[in-house]
């Protein structure tokens, strides 16, 4: 999992740099400086095996996506990237906390993610240990009702750092409850997965609601994806192969066709200035390059058969829906259908007004995108087909850690 | 030190013979802490040289040096005595040094004592002043107040137990023990400006001249701790369970006032005055966990903590404004000196890959050890968080907000120093165990 996520790493940053090749930014070399340092502090989240070690990479990666989004970002960036830096920070000291306590009780007085695998707690220690950990991850992911940083800092953010945050930096959760939460604490695990399975139910829906309503495409893809790690963290907590592999490869597919998403809007907002669908429309008509690759990265973010998402969801889907962790598994199968129903209700929505319809005065004199624009979105189209109709060498990968955790999970079953 | 304004009209020469002095002494202890040394003196049992109290010693002078190298030039700008500024420093020095390593409670009262008696006067050196007369006042009645309570405590004590060893371990707690102990409690508070006895920190930190906030800041109230802890685990260190849930609430006290109340300041020197509260709230850590941990988080804390602040404050001299609005923009106009400002205060608000960050570490570890104060433990969590908040108004003034350009006469070796100062914060932020194993690396007595 941790090589997968890396690799997720290790493609996007090119994609991203590539991507935003037209902008200038002031003070460009403290802006990459930063980028990278932050590229630095996912990896090591995503490969240490040493708590104290996670924790470090953890806030490594936090701080440069501070100053990106303070000095590079939109008008009112400055409260809203403190506000998430709070929210952040006293989401991982709690996750501090736990640590350290997880530490104490090791017998060898050691970080290692085996000696934590191998500790007795009582249910009480676990249960509230749980709740350390999840609200770090629960933040970052970010599941309700700890997500009001999330749609506001990706709309203040410049975009390349936007495409980090919600491409890359949100697995980070996904990646921390899989490999330190779950399966440290399976027992509490099981004791409180019907919770954290209501509160991603409510907040896919509650995002989704909210996404059909925006008129910010920012804003609405920030709301598209809390509802989508919503449904990661609620297949997670199913706790089968099927669901976990779903999560895996969902991670992945995600961060790819986010980041098409978001260069799409930076095509858009470096051509007309603006985000709003309310002003836009007709771009299909003067530039259908554009149009073609959007409206397929947007059909992935559907799901629609053929494309990557629809494996990742669909197996999380059959995963929630058999699962025997929890009594209400029908419920809540049936209600993050809903969710994907809403899914495409918005997405469409976004595609007629802005691509279809009559030019108006800003969108008369559109160009088309240029050709490394293209290849750049090609790349990541071919992406989508190719896991959409083969998935096997990815699911391959995750194989052995999905096993390995679920192996730990079964005995811990009550 | 004393005589030398007498020979030298120069306020430099001075400045270099202090600084001469001091090198002088952090070898000569750093010599003793490896197990050297140059002679030997019959102190009667009174003292004991271990390597607690040295190591501690050896920070103390090293800031002291840093202190002297990077605001040097801003205490001759105090007044006229330049000579008496420094000689009352170096017997701040002496205080601590007796401080930190006595064993018998006379040696305790009589280094507390010598830490004081210069710091009311340091305080009050801006004679024209009338804010540095005030605070100076303030803080002569307050102390003596509360050296009244910890003689009182001493007497209490020497009446329980027949002499004025620490050491002796109090079994129980006889009621002339617990009152004594209670006195020495609510004094030592006092010195460390725990909550509720902080009120005086704030005017009194805001009144003196900033070089010696300074210097009071840091130094001073980490020799008070060092006796602090030396004074509880060892002479109370059997009795624990009975008072640690009262240096607990003080604890908790200490990090919510502290912290709530920098949150509202507008003048920087102010925020750092509450903001040297907060961290003693953390500092109390140490003593509710009294464990080994404890000893070396206290010991790594204080060299953090006198680091960064000694640096935020050697920059704050230089500013005129000394509000926040007083920072803005000075990443534009001093790129180093708002880069080691950040550095430094990322540290004091405790941000991995700086020493603030281990140091916090090893006081929550160590207190999630003893097991007996989660909730304790929580707390100082939130209350870390909130710190950020003002810490970072700082660095958003400093980086994010454009601001009218101050001129700030610095000069290279003043920036080489910070970027120094800045680098050393890092290293012990990822070697943490480069200080901590010194604590085990000694000879043993003689």
């Amino acid at each position: 999992m941790g090589k997968l996520l890396s690799l997720l790493t290790a493609v996007s940053f090119p994609i991203i740099f590539i991507a935003t090749y037209k902008s200038s930014y002031a003070k460009a070399h403290q802006f990459f400086a930063l980028m990278l340092l932050s590229q630095a502090g996912l990896m090591g989240v995503f490969l240490s095996v040493d708590a104290l070690l996670f924790y470090f990479f953890w806030e490594l990666a936090l701080i440069p996506a501070y100053f990106l989004c303070s000095i590079w970002g939109g008008e009112k960036r400055i409260a809203v990237t403190f506000k998430f830096f709070i929210y952040t920070f006293i989401a991982s000291l709690l996750m501090l906390v736990g640590i350290i306590y997880l530490y104490s009780k090791t017998p060898d007085h050691s970080f290692a993610l085996n000696s934590f695998y191998n500790l007795n707690l009582t249910i009480q220690e676990e249960s509230w240990l749980f709740w350390l950990f999840f609200i770090a991850f629960a933040v970052k992911m970010p599941i309700f009702p700890f997500h009001t940083w999330q749609p506001d800092t990706y709309e203040q953010s410049p975009t390349a750092t936007t495409m980090v945050l919600s491409g890359i930096m949100v697995k980070m959760g996904v990646f921390g409850v899989i490999r330190w939460l779950v399966p440290v604490l399976p027992t509490a695990s099981w004791a409180w997965g019907d919770t954290v399975s209501w509160l991603c139910i409510i907040g896919m829906i509650y995002a989704s609601l909210i996404a059909i309503q925006q008129d910010d495409l920012k804003r609405l893809i920030a709301y598209s994806s809390i509802a989508h790690i919503g449904l990661m963290c609620l297949a997670i907590f199913a706790t089968n192969t099927m669901s976990m592999q779903g999560v895996m490869i969902q991670m992945f597919n995600h961060g790819i066709n986010i980041i098409g998403l978001w260069i799409v809007v930076e095509l858009i907002e470096r051509q007309f200035k603006t985000r709003k669908i309310s002003e836009l429309g007709g771009l299909a008509q003067k530039a259908p390059g554009l149009a073609i690759l959007l409206v397929i990265v947007a059909l992935a973010n559907v799901a629609l058969p053929l494309t990557n998402a629809f494996i990742g969801e669909f197996l999380m889907f059959s995963g929630v829906f058999s699962s025997t962790a929890t009594k209400y598994n029908i419920v809540f199968a049936a209600t993050a259908g809903i969710s994907i129903i809403l899914s495409a209700i918005y997405t469409l929505n976004m595609i007629q007004k802005v691509f279809y319809g009559n030019t108006n005065a800003l969108t008369a004199e559109t160009k088309d995108i240029r050709v490394n624009e293209k290849m750049i979105l090609g790349i990541i189209v071919i992406g989508i087909v190719v896991i959409g109709v083969y998935p096997k060498p990815i699911l391959d990968i995750t194989q052995g850690t999905v096993e390995s955790i679920l192996s730990r999970m079964i005995t811990k079953q009550p | 030190m004393m005589f030398s304004g007498i020979m030298s009209k120069r306020s430099s020469s001075i400045k270099y013979l202090a600084t001469a002095g001091l090198v002088l002494l952090l070898v000569c202890n750093l010599f003793e802490l490896s197990g050297t040394r140059f002679f030997t003196f019959d102190v009667h049992n009174m003292l004991v040289f271990e390597s607690f109290g040295l190591l501690f010693n050896a920070i103390a002078f090293a800031s002291t040096l840093i202190f002297f190298l990077l605001s040097g030039r801003d205490i001759e700008k105090v007044g006229v005595h330049v000579a008496e500024y420094y000689a009352l420093i170096f017997f701040v020095l002496c205080g601590i040094s007796v401080a930190s390593s006595f064993n018998t409670l006379l040696m305790l009262f009589l280094g507390i004592e010598i830490i004081s008696i210069p710091l009311y006067i340091l305080t009050g050196s801006d004679k024209r002043n009338l804010k540095s007369n005030e605070a100076s006042l303030k803080y002569f009645l307050m102390g003596a107040f509360s050296t009244g309570l910890m003689l009182m405590g001493i007497a209490l004590i020497y009446g329980a137990q027949g002499n004025f060893m620490i050491g002796y371990g109090a079994q129980m707690l006889t009621p002339l023990m617990s009152s004594g102990l209670l006195l020495l409690l609510f004094s030592m508070a006092f010195k460390v400006s725990a909550a509720p006895f902080h009120f005086w920190t704030p005017d009194v930190y805001d009144g003196a001249p900033t070089v010696f906030t300074s210097f009071m800041a840091t130094i001073v109230k980490a020799g008070a701790f060092i006796a602090f802890i030396r004074l509880f685990s060892g002479s109370f260190g059997n009795v624990q369970p009975q008072w640690q849930l009262m240096v607990a609430i003080i604890t908790a006290a200490t990090l919510l006032i502290g912290n709530i109340t920098a949150v509202f300041q507008q003048s920087v020197k102010r925020m750092l005055a509450y903001s040297s509260i907060a961290q003693a709230g953390f500092m109390m850590f140490a003593l509710v966990a009294l464990n080994n941990k404890a000893s070396e988080g206290l010991i790594f804390y204080t060299a953090a903590y006198c680091l960064a602040t000694i640096g935020v404050f050697a920059i704050l001299i230089k500013m005129k404004d000394y509000t926040f609005e007083g920072f803005n923009g000075l990443a534009k106009t001093n790129p180093v000196l708002a880069a080691t400002n950040t550095v430094f205060l990322l540290s004091l608000a405790g941000i991995p890959a700086t020493a603030g960050f281990m140091a916090k570490f090893y006081m929550l570890s160590a207190a999630v050890e003893n097991g007996q104060v989660l909730w304790l433990v929580i707390l100082g969590v939130i209350c870390a968080a909130i710190s950020v908040y003002y810490y970072f108004r700082v660095i958003q003034a400093m980086y994010f907000k454009e601001g009218e350009a101050q001129d700030i006469i610095t000069t290279p070796v003043f920036k080489g120093l910070l970027i120094g100062v800045a680098v050393v914060i890092i290293v012990l932020g990822i070697f943490p165990d480069w200080l901590i194993d010194k604590l085990y690396y000694f000879v043993p007595d003689l």
